[in-house]
């Protein structure tokens, strides 16, 4: 193997995993205070299509980005009212808005499939996604907010007794995880498969979620656990064109057999706690209980 | 109390809201007369996808102008291809449609099960190969598009390398495959192909990856065989050459895209809908390519081509249109190097329609 060729599949790797960061990074915040948001892939596929009919409209990058941003603050902040205020089921209100977006991103694009446009250059994103990591890392083990993030998710009665806002902090990290999706799905649009095309982000939103848990939550091991997910699939690519026989669809799931792997490992309270898993993920909070 | 109340009023209006859109969706024109017949599709995926449904739909447009007010047209889109598939096809048999058409291989025992219910409507399966007294099938040689992209593809590469990217291990595939290859290997004999299996139709991501991978091992050819533009799109930014699939996809990459092989559904639908409007439809299978013109190769790039490789490409078209050129001449040879064709003969259509193995030259097993 020549040094260009090793050179070039880092740069494939870097290039298709970024969006599993982002997408990932979001995530983590928003369940380390207690909320589980299954919405991820609805929430990329509609900052994915107002990212791109911003820029067909305007042609203006920063618009589009802005625009695309803000999607994912009211699609989020919806979700964040109908779980923190309406309390309802996290799991289900996650799964209607994952289903909300697909249909409402095809509805919204469906006149755009198909025009051409000028991709973005992906080296931005992907610098800042590492930058991503680090900031969250350090702002949920060394700043006081993240404490008081991390002290909502483990245990909110607590965290409201100690004089902690509950419902705000959660409705920050939710629309810190939207944005992050949004993000995740104007990369792919813009950056890495410059197009709008009906569910284009292809299930991505899924590998994300799974990609959390298999981080146990912890921002470094996402990173890591990205591109391990990441590597893997460009790797057998890679391998295949060699002329090596592998199991394709054995590669595809891959991702989500090691999250049950990983899954089944927290199922004991003990390896849980060891692992950093928040104890009221998924557990509504309600004031005066 | 008050809490429930507001829940329940917001999933009430979640509900309605979601209706609505299902509804909408769906896409249902209604008929105008009673003395037009009504003509039913069935589509996998969006009109809008530039590929596959988007050509059957410009079928489903070129019939409509043919054929005028004796007949209407109807689609459904995005009808999966599993149980929800029987509900769409019935909707449009009991809505009295008199000519449906079901333009996705697993729609195939969907299309099967309504038939049986409703003896007076005819059906048309693409791609399928089961068929009953009012169900026909029909799909294109889309491998003789494969043999002149092949010719172009040898003469073209400087790296004798082409990257080949493909969705299903299914005979369709493979068929391209061999197509393609035997007619690359043909011009030059050093060339090499380098598949990759993405297990999709449809993913740009993946498809884009492969591309780059592909490129990044020294492809300077990208011929694809999923749904998307991607791999096109990304041999543009690379400064390599690609094939477009399906439809032309010239505009997404003006300086990569060499042709394309398009699907031409709609002199055959308007042709089976004017058999239904005079009574004369029956069951048949059809597989047509070049000749009968429901394969066609998009414009050439006289950018990226000389005038002597377009004019070879032409004269392959011609040979296939009128039989002096077939997709898989003999002597052919599988990779064990047993012979599968012999010297003179030429592929039948049993051994094209159920074909599993790679021909000799080839690198790689088919994934079972």
């Amino acid at each position: 193997m020549s040094i260009e060729l090793i050179i070039g599949i880092l740069n494939i790797v870097l290039i298709s995993t970024t969006p599993l960061v982002f997408a990932g990074i979001g995530e983590l915040v928003t369940e380390k205070s207690g909320v589980l948001n299954l919405g991820l892939e609805g929430l990329m596929l509609v900052g994915a299509v107002t990212g791109f009919i911003t820029l067909v409209l305007t042609g203006n990058y920063f618009y589009s980005l802005f625009l695309s941003i803000i999607s994912g603050i009211i699609l989020s902040g919806i979700f964040a009212f109908l779980v923190l205020n309406l309390m309802t089921n996290q799991i289900a209100t996650g799964l209607a808005l994952t289903i909300f977006g697909i249909g409402l991103s095809a509805m919204l694009g469906k006149k755009f499939a198909g025009t051409p446009i000028d991709g973005l250059n992906p080296y931005y994103f992907i610098v800042i996604s590492f930058l991503l990591v680090f900031l969250v890392g350090y702002f949920l083990s060394k700043t006081k907010s993240g404490l008081i993030v991390r002290a909502v998710g483990e245990n909110h009665n607590s965290a409201y007794a100690l004089g902690y806002n509950v419902i705000k902090t959660r409705y920050l990290t939710i629309i810190f995880g939207g944005v992050m999706s949004s993000l995740a799905g104007y990369y792919i649009s813009i950056c890495y498969a410059p197009m709008w095309q009906e569910g284009m982000t292809a299930g991505r939103g899924w590998i994300a979620l799974a990609l959390v848990v298999f981080a146990t939550w912890k921002p470094w091991r996402l990173l890591v656990g990205a591109y391990i997910f990441g590597g893997v699939a460009i790797m057998q690519m890679n391998l295949q064109a060699f002329g090596v026989e592998l199991p394709g669809q054995f590669f595809n799931m891959m991702p989500y057999i090691a999250t049950l792997i990983v899954l089944v490992f927290i199922s004991s309270n003990k390896v849980r706690l060891k692992l950093s898993a928040p104890s009221c993920l998924n557990i509504p909070y309600e004031k005066n209980s | 109390m008050k809490k429930q109340s507001l829940v329940l009023v917001v999933i009430a209006a979640i509900v309605v809201i979601a209706g609505i859109f299902f509804i909408t969706n769906q896409n249902i024109q209604k008929d105008v007369s009673d003395d037009q017949k009504k003509i039913g599709f069935i589509y996998i995926g969006p009109p809008g996808d530039h590929g596959w449904t988007y050509m059957h739909d410009v079928g489903r447009q070129y019939l409509e102008q043919e054929l005028g007010d004796s007949v209407s047209t109807t689609y459904i889109e995005n009808v999966p291809e599993n149980a929800d598939a029987v509900r769409s096809i019935r909707k449009l048999a009991e809505s009295g449609h008199d000519l449906i058409f079901t333009t996705s291989f697993n729609y195939m025992d969907q299309t099967l099960e309504v038939a049986s219910e409703f003896p007076d409507v005819k059906f048309e399966h693409a791609t399928g190969f089961k068929r009953a007294d009012n169900v026909s099938t029909y799909s294109a040689r889309f491998y003789e598009g494969r043999t002149v992209i092949g010719h172009i593809a040898g003469k073209m590469t400087e790296t004798n390398t082409i990257g080949y990217i493909v969705s299903f291990p299914i005979p369709e595939v493979i068929r391209g495959i061999n197509a393609f290859y035997l007619a690359a290997s043909k011009v030059n004999p050093d060339v090499k192909i380098k598949i990759i299996w993405v297990y999709s139709w449809y993913d740009p991501g993946k498809e884009a990856d492969a591309a780059n991978t592909l490129i990044n091992q020294g492809a300077d050819i990208i011929v694809q065989h999923t749904d998307s533009y991607a791999p096109c799109q990304a041999a543009e930014k690379a400064g390599v050459l690609a094939f477009g699939q399906a439809s032309n996809q010239e505009a997404f990459c003006p300086n990569a895209h060499m042709t394309a092989i398009e699907d031409i559904w709609g002199p055959y639908y308007a042709a089976k809908a004017q058999a239904v409007v005079d009574g004369t439809w029956s069951s048949e299978d059809t597989w047509q390519g070049f000749k009968d013109g429901m394969v066609e190769m998009s414009p050439y790039n006289e950018k990226l081509l000389s005038s002597d490789l377009i004019a070879e490409a032409k004269a392959i078209e011609e040979g296939i249109e009128n039989g002096t050129i077939h997709s898989f001449e003999g002597p052919i040879y599988n990779q064990a190097g047993e012979l599968v064709v012999k010297e003179g003969e030429v592929a039948d259509d049993g051994m094209l329609a159920s074909m599993m193995f790679y021909v000799q030259g080839i690198d790689g097993e088919v994934p079972q």
